[in-house]
């Protein structure tokens, strides 16, 4: 007979090895999904996680990709990561990358086309405050009123995307547009634009912000007073309640942090990769993000990485629709499949497994 | 805006159809709440559902066997949760939250070939005689049969819940799993159950969805109705009748809106389409105020036996 015992404390090698068991397991589970729908399984995993990377010809120009579709997941989980710890539950960072991108891009696009170097740095600190305002509508509903934040910051998502649609076709619509919904496009306006900071690496300004809140929250979590108390009140409520810890100081930092972030990610998006405001510019960033969070095991560096993994499977998925002709589906199932994987494996830090022959225990 | 055009008869028949697959989702999740599981992933299994009994619904022809393959579907998927929450002690709300993700990718992928058909149709019942009353006839009781459906499980649940033994033993394990587990009741039994009992009706109200009211194959099609289900079961504390009545609210708002929108009022239709989630934002802010009253006392809490 299998039971489960307890450990005192979670083992430090397992929550470092699950991470890489789940992926393993996760690409066989995939191996077979993908033999399912007919397809060579080594061939899909191979044009997933080594063509975009390694590919004489799609290589060159999926690498930068990489660090572009990584650095939204990785601004955003950074901030998520910093609630969960503490049990507080911030699901809805899609609506507040939505409303960054909103701010943000309306502040740039108030100033057209004006060439002042202030516009940029405007436009950051604008989608910074767009999606921390977001984000402190389910913060202090909760610290007034008690409401469920994972509900509140939910519908908030649905709002948002209410918003845009409005906005993409009203306020922000490109006048000279014809009448398509969409805004200007930031590519011909130079100083709202995103640009790469080093030519063709695909490092543009949100990849240099997520790599510094990689940073900051490393420093935060490891040397703060601030971080110590996250820590605390997600491992043991009670204790952190008696050694002092403001609740609704914790509450309201950790939401308005990952809203700014969310914020920042949305801002950088929509005024480099994206382009322009659309409907649709959004691709669920906020959403894969919560997988990135706990795949990178709510840590900083695990985050980087787990962001850099989800950003390759988002080109390899792109490449595998384009060369196996995957259906794109097929690819956010994968994702959700490695969240269930990492979660069940999850037992092996916390737990021990112990055979024992009495059955009597 | 020519409010004229909205007759207050089909408006309130038409509450009843936009309120069964939230009702069916609500009164599914209450159940295993109250067995103090919470299950974020009702979303993901509704979404499920709907893809699922949709497909089947078109390759029999058949919405009765789109309906029961959905139930299957959804309860299927939620023993995954199950099985992860259960025996291997995963975080409830990282899981839910695992489950309405992976959901969404599954319903998607299988999905694609049935996007722009048609779903079979569903004969309605004219109950007899009730039916040729004036006024109530209409509204009440020239429904498909889902909607009968619902109202029956939601009666089943009332009276299992507060009036059977089973009903107190699900309570008992809710409110103090290891008083219950002292006590020799099977814990992760009970739990699997109303598990599965909640992956059901989410599915059941996702292929409502797709086979009634919609009627045909959208992805994300379910836009959030099952967190809004969520949020009814916190309105309603807990309490199937409320459940009943939380939905029956949120129906009436959503089919309020959209008849706003066909009549052209003057408000911008995004303002109205963001309207039931303004909405269910403000009545969760009032639930709150009044304090948490009926959560179960073990809700999202991990059980694991030692003895």
């Amino acid at each position: 007979m299998i039971h489960l015992e307890k450990r005192p404390q979670p083992s430090r090698f397992w929550a470092g090895f699950t991470p890489i068991l789940a992926v393993i397991a996760t690409m066989i589970a995939g191996g077979i999904m993908f033999w399912m729908l007919g397809k060579d399984p080594l061939e899909a995993i191979r044009t997933i996680f080594w063509d975009p990377l390694f590919h004489e010809t799609f290589g060159p120009y999926s690498r930068p990709q990489l660090l572009v579709k990584a650095a939204p997941l990785i601004l955003i989980a950074i901030g998520l990561s910093l609630g969960f710890r503490a049990g507080i539950w911030n699901i809805g960072a899609e609506g507040q990358y939505i409303m960054g991108a909103i701010c943000g891009a309306g502040v740039g696009l108030a100033f057209y086309p004006s060439d002042s170097i202030l516009i940029f740095p405007a436009m950051v600190l604008a989608g910074a405050i767009g999606g921390w305002a977001w984000a402190m509508i389910p913060g202090l509903l909760k610290v007034k009123f008690g409401t469920n934040e994972i509900l509140v910051s939910l519908m908030l998502v649905y709002v948002a995307e209410n918003l845009l649609a409005s906005v993409s076709q009203g306020l922000l619509q490109n006048p000279e547009g014809m009448g398509f919904p969409g805004s200007r496009n930031f590519r011909d306006f130079p100083a709202a634009y995103n640009t790469e900071i080093i030519g063709g690496t695909g490092m543009h300004w949100g990849v240099a912000a997520a790599f510094i809140a990689v940073i900051f929250a490393y420093v935060l979590l490891t040397r703060h007073m601030l971080g110590f108390q996250v820590r605390l009140t997600g491992q043991a409520p009670r204790a952190a309640r008696f050694a002092g810890v403001n609740p609704t100081r914790l509450i309201l930092f950790c939401l308005g942090t990952s809203g700014a972030l969310a914020g920042l990610a949305g801002l950088f998006e929509v005024s480099g990769p994206a382009g322009q405001v659309t409907i649709d510019f959004n691709s669920g960033y906020g959403f894969t993000a919560i997988i990135v969070a706990f795949l990178g095991r709510l840590h900083p560096i695990g985050i980087l990485l787990a962001g850099l993994l989800m950003a390759l499977t988002y080109i390899g998925g792109e490449l595998a629709q384009l060369m196996l002709g995957l259906p794109g589906a097929a690819i956010q199932m994968f994702q959700g499949m490695l969240m269930f994987f990492l979660l069940a494996m999850d037992v092996l830090s916390h737990y021990r497994i112990r055979f024992n022959k009495n059955a009597t225990a | 805006m020519d409010l004229s055009q909205i007759n207050p008869l089909l408006l309130l028949a038409s509450l009843m159809v936009a309120a069964t697959p939230i009702l069916l989702a609500a009164i599914g999740e209450a159940v295993v709440e109250k067995a103090g599981v919470l299950n974020l992933g009702v979303e993901g299994m509704m979404i499920t559902g709907a893809v699922v009994g949709f497909a089947i619904g078109v390759n029999t022809g058949s919405p009765a066997m789109g309906f029961v393959a959905a139930a299957v579907a959804g309860a299927a998927l939620s023993m995954l949760f199950g099985v992860l929450v259960l025996y291997l002690m995963s975080n409830q709300v990282a899981t839910g939250l695992g489950l309405t993700l992976f959901g969404l990718g599954l319903s998607s992928l299988i999905g694609k070939p049935y996007e722009g058909m048609k779903a079979p149709s569903m004969a309605k019942w004219d109950i007899p005689l009730l039916s040729d009353i004036p006024v109530l006839g209409p509204i009440l009781f020239r429904h498909d049969p889902m909607v009968y459906v619902s109202l029956i499980i939601v009666t089943a649940t009332w009276y299992v819940l507060t009036r059977t033994r089973a009903g107190l033993i699900l309570r008992g394990v809710g409110e103090n799993h290891d008083a219950a587990h002292a006590l020799g009741y099977k814990v992760v039994r009970v739990r699997l159950m109303a598990i599965a009992f909640g992956g059901a009706c989410a599915g059941l109200g996702g292929a409502y969805v797709s086979l009634v009211r919609v009627p045909q194959w959208v992805e994300g099609m379910t836009a959030g109705a099952g967190w809004i289900a969520l949020a009814i079961v916190v309105f309603a504390s807990w309490r199937p009748w409320r459940v009943l009545l939380g939905a029956y609210l949120f129906g009436g708002i959503t089919v309020l809106q959209l008849n706003l929108q066909a009549a052209g009022a003057a408000i911008p239709v995004e303002i109205l389409a963001m309207s039931p989630y303004v909405v269910t934002i403000l009545v969760l802010v009032v639930i709150s105020l009044r304090g948490q009253h009926g959560a179960p006392g073990s809700l999202g809490r991990i059980f694991h036996a030692t003895h």
